[in-house]
C-alpha cells in the first residue's frame, strides 16, 4: 500500500511536469487492490479497471516496467501504444486494461469458464467500478457467471464517485451494489474497502469458493476516491473540499499501522523508516525509467512500431501503408 | 439458440451430442455476453467458435468486437491476443424484412484488427471456417442465408437447385483449408470485371449470361485483408468495373473497392467504376424483389460499363 502511495505520488508529480500526459492516482483505495493481490494464487487472472494498479505492484511486478509505459519511452513493454496506466502483463495475472467501461467485466467471467471446461483451477477476478455497474457488460457479466456458475470473484469497487457522479445515479433504487448479485442467485457481500484485513479474508473466502467450483461471488468494497479522477479532472467543480479532508472510512495505511502497533507487530519508527525506504525505492526506479525517455524527451517507441501487432502477421495493405509513412 | 437442434439453420446440428455440453454449448441471449465470454475464453488460451443468430442482431457485441476483439493483440503487445470466430447469417432474398436481411460486412472492414470472410458456396465455407478457426486473430464469418440450400441468381420465381445438384456443393469430408486473403476468380472474362461475394456472385453470373457480356467474376471471399492483387489484375485487363453487394450503396464495402480500383488502375479504366447495391433505406418486406439487386440491375450496369 505504502509502494503504491508513493508512486502515485512521483508519479503526480512527473505528470505535473509534463513527463507524461494523464495519470490516475488511487488515493484511499489501496487496499482494495493490495490485498485483493495477497489471496490470489499464480495463474489467477485479473480483469482490471484503471484503478487496481496495486494488483501489479503487490504482485511483483517491475515499478520500472510501470513508469517506462507511463512515460511512454523506448522501453515501453506496450510499444507507446496506450494511454498511461493502461498496463498489461499477462505474466502475473493482469489483463491489458481498456479504456472502454465495463468490458474487462463480462471478459472474467469468459475466462473463468475457460478454466472450468478445460478441468483447470485457476480463477479469475473481475473489477469495476461503482459507476460503470451501470454499463450493460455488468449484467451479461452477472447473467453467464451465475447460468454457468463461472468460478470468477466479481468485485465492484465503490469509491463514491464516478467522475462527478455521486453513487446514488448508479445504483438507482438498489439499495447496495452487492444487492444487485442477490437478483441473480449470486452470493455477494459487502466489506469496509479500506479495512486490508477485512479485504484480504473476504477475497480469501471468495477465491476458494471459486477454486472450489462452488460458483461466483460479488463483493462490493466500499471506500472513497479521495484525489481527483484523473489528472484532467478538478473534483473542486463538483463536491465540498471538506468531503475528502474528512476522508470516509479513513485512511487504509494508517489503519492498518494502527492496528499492528496496537498489536505489537509494527512501530511509529519502523513506519517511518519504511516510509522512507520504499520512497527511495520508487525514486531510484523512476530515475531508472527515464534514462530511457519521457513522453516528450528522450527514448521513443518507433514509429515503424505503430504498425506491428494489428494481427499476428502484417497484411499487405498494412505493408503498403508502413511504406507510405517512410518507415 | 438450441445446441439440441442445432440452431435457426441447423448449421451446428450433431456437434453437442457428439463432442458433449463443454464443446457445444448454449448461451443466454446476449451478443453482448457471448462476445464477451467468448473474448475471456480466447485470453485464456481457448479457440471459441460464437455464433449470432443473426448479423442483424450483433449490435449488442460490436463494443466488445469493435473495442476489444479488435484490439487487445496491438494494446497488450501480443501478451494476449483474441483468435474468435464470430459467425452470423447475412444477407436477403428470404422475406425477412429489416431484421432478418441485414449485410454489415462495412460496418467490420473499417475496424482494424478483424478479418472478414464471406463464402459463397459450401466448399468454401468448410475450407474457410477452418481457416478462420485456425486464424490466431478474431475473424467476422459471414454466412449468406439465402445460399443455405443452394445457389441463388435472383430468379426467385425459378425452383432452388440443392447443393447436391452443383460442383461447389460437393465437400470433402476430410480436413481442408481455403486460404484467408485470397479472392476467386469464378468466372474467367474479358470485357468488365465484376467484383462480388456471397449471394451475388451467381447474381453476378445470370446478368452475364443474359446480357452475353464477356464478364470476369471474382468472387472476393476474405474482404479484410482484401486480396488487391487479384483485382488489380483483372481490371488492368479488362478495362471496366462493376462492384455488386447487397449491402445499402453508401459508405458500403463497395465505395473502398471502386476507391482502391481507380487508384490503382485509373489509366486501364474506359468507364466509370459501377456499383450495383441495396439502396439506402432500411430493408423493407413486401418489396423484397425490388430491393434485392437482382440479375435484371446488374446486367444494367454491365452494358453501362461497355457503351462507356
Amino acid at each position: 500500500m505504502m509502494t503504491l502511495r508513493a508512486f502515485d505520488a512521483r508519479m503526480l508529480m512527473a505528470q505535473r511536469q509534463g513527463k507524461t500526459s494523464f495519470y490516475m492516482q488511487h488515493m484511499g483505495e489501496e487496499a482494495v487492490s493490495c490485498a485483493f493481490r495477497k489471496a490470489l494464487e499464480p495463474g489467477d487472472m485479473n480483469f482490471p479497471t484503471y484503478r487496481q494498479a496495486g494488483l501489479l505492484i503487490a504482485g511483483g511486478y517491475p515499478m520500472v516496467d510501470m513508469m517506462n509505459q507511463i512515460f511512454s519511452n523506448e522501453a515501453d513493454p506496450l510499444k507507446g501504444r496506450q494511454l498511461p496506466i493502461m498496463y498489461s502483463s499477462k505474466e502475473r495475472g493482469f489483463f491489458s486494461i481498456s479504456g472502454n467501461l465495463g468490458t474487462q467485466f463480462v471478459q472474467a467471467v469468459g475466462w473463468a469458464m475457460a478454466s472450468a471446461i478445460s478441468n483447470d483451477t485457476r480463477i479469475a477476478a473481475g473489477w469495476i467500478g461503482d459507476g460503470s455497474t451501470a454499463e450493460s457488460d455488468f449484467h451479461a457479466a452477472l447473467v453467464f457467471a451465475s447460468t454457468y456458475r463461472a468460478p470468477v470473484v466479481l468485485n465492484i469497487v465503490n469509491n463514491q464517485w464516478a467522475i462527478s457522479t455521486f453513487q446514488g445515479i448508479a445504483r438507482g433504487g438498489s439499495g447496495t451494489f452487492a444487492a444487485r448479485g442477490l437478483g441473480f442467485g449470486i452470493p455477494a457481500l459487502r466489506v469496509d474497502g479500506n479495512d486490508y484485513l477485512a479485504v484480504y479474508a473476504v477475497a480469501r473466502w471468495a477465491v476458494e469458493r471459486a477454486r472450489r467450483n462452488l460458483g461466483p461471488t460479488l463483493i462490493e468494497y466500499v471506500t472513497y476516491r479521495v484525489g481527483a479522477h484523473s489528472t484532467s479532472d478538478d473534483p473542486s467543480a463538483y463536491r465540498p473540499k471538506d468531503e475528502s479532508e474528512a476522508w470516509p472510512l479513513g485512511d487504509p495505511v494508517i489503519r492498518l499501522k494502527n492496528h499492528l502497533v496496537r498489536r505489537g507487530a509494527w512501530s511509529e519508527e519502523r513506519h517511518r523508516q519504511a516510509e522512507a525506504e520504499v520512497m527511495d525505492s520508487v525514486i531510484a526506479a523512476q530515475k531508472e525509467a527515464e534514462k530511457h525517455g519521457t513522453l516528450h524527451s528522450g527514448g521513443k517507441p518507433s514509429v515503424r512500431d505503430m504498425f506491428e501487432g494489428v494481427y499476428a502477421e502484417m497484411p499487405p495493405h498494412l505493408r503498403r501503408q508502413r511504406h507510405q509513412a517512410g518507415v | 439458440m438450441s445446441a439440441i437442434s442445432g440452431g435457426v439453420f441447423r448449421c451446428t446440428a450433431g456437434l453437442q451430442q457428439k463432442y458433449g455440453r463443454t464443446r457445444c454449448f448454449d448461451t443466454p441471449i446476449s451478443e453482448l455476453g457471448i462476445v464477451g465470454t467468448a473474448i475471456g475464453m480466447a485470453a485464456y488460451g481457448l479457440k471459441p467458435c460464437v455464433e449470432v443468430q443473426f448479423a442483424d442482431y450483433v449490435y449488442p457485441a460490436y463494443d466488445q468486437i469493435v473495442s476489444e476483439a479488435a484490439r487487445i493483440r496491438y494494446r497488450s503487445n501480443g501478451q494476449f491476443t483474441c483468435p474468435i470466430v464470430i459467425r452470423m447469417p447475412s444477407g436477403g432474398g428470404i422475406f425477412g424484412g429489416q431484421t432478418h436481411s441485414q449485410s454489415p460486412e462495412a460496418l467490420f472492414t473499417h475496424v482494424c484488427g478483424l478479418k472478414v470472410v464471406v463464402p459463397s458456396n459450401p466448399r468454401d465455407a468448410k475450407g474457410l471456417l477452418i481457416a478462420a478457426i485456425d486464424d490466431p486473430d478474431p475473424v467476422i464469418f459471414f454466412e449468406p442465408k439465402r445460399l443455405y440450400n443452394g445457389p441463388f441468381d435472383g430468379h426467385h420465381e425459378r425452383p432452388v437447385t440443392p447443393w447436391s445438384r452443383h460442383p461447389l456443393g460437393e465437400v470433402d469430408a476430410g480436413h481442408f483449408t481455403v486460404p484467408l486473403g485470397k479472392a476467386e476468380v469464378r468466372r474467367k472474362g474479358d470485357s468488365v470485371t465484376v467484383l462480388a461475394y456471397g449471394t451475388m456472385v451467381y447474381v453476378a453470373e445470370a446478368a452475364a449470361e443474359e446480357t452475353g457480356i464477356d464478364a470476369e467474376i471474382i468472387d472476393l471471399r476474405t474482404l479484410l485483408p482484401l486480396d488487391l492483387d487479384c483485382i488489380v489484375e483483372s481490371v488492368r485487363k479488362t478495362g471496366r468495373c462493376v462492384v455488386v453487394h447487397e449491402a445499402t450503396l453508401t459508405s458500403g464495402f463497395g465505395a473502398e473497392l471502386a476507391a482502391l480500383v481507380q487508384e490503382h488502375c485509373f489509366y486501364h479504366l474506359e468507364a466509370p467504376v459501377g456499383r450495383v447495391t441495396g439502396w439506402d433505406t432500411p430493408y423493407p418486406h413486401a418489396q423484397e424483389w425490388d430491393y434485392f439487386p437482382g440479375p435484371a440491375r446488374v446486367g444494367e450496369a454491365l452494358v453501362r460499363a461497355m457503351e462507356a
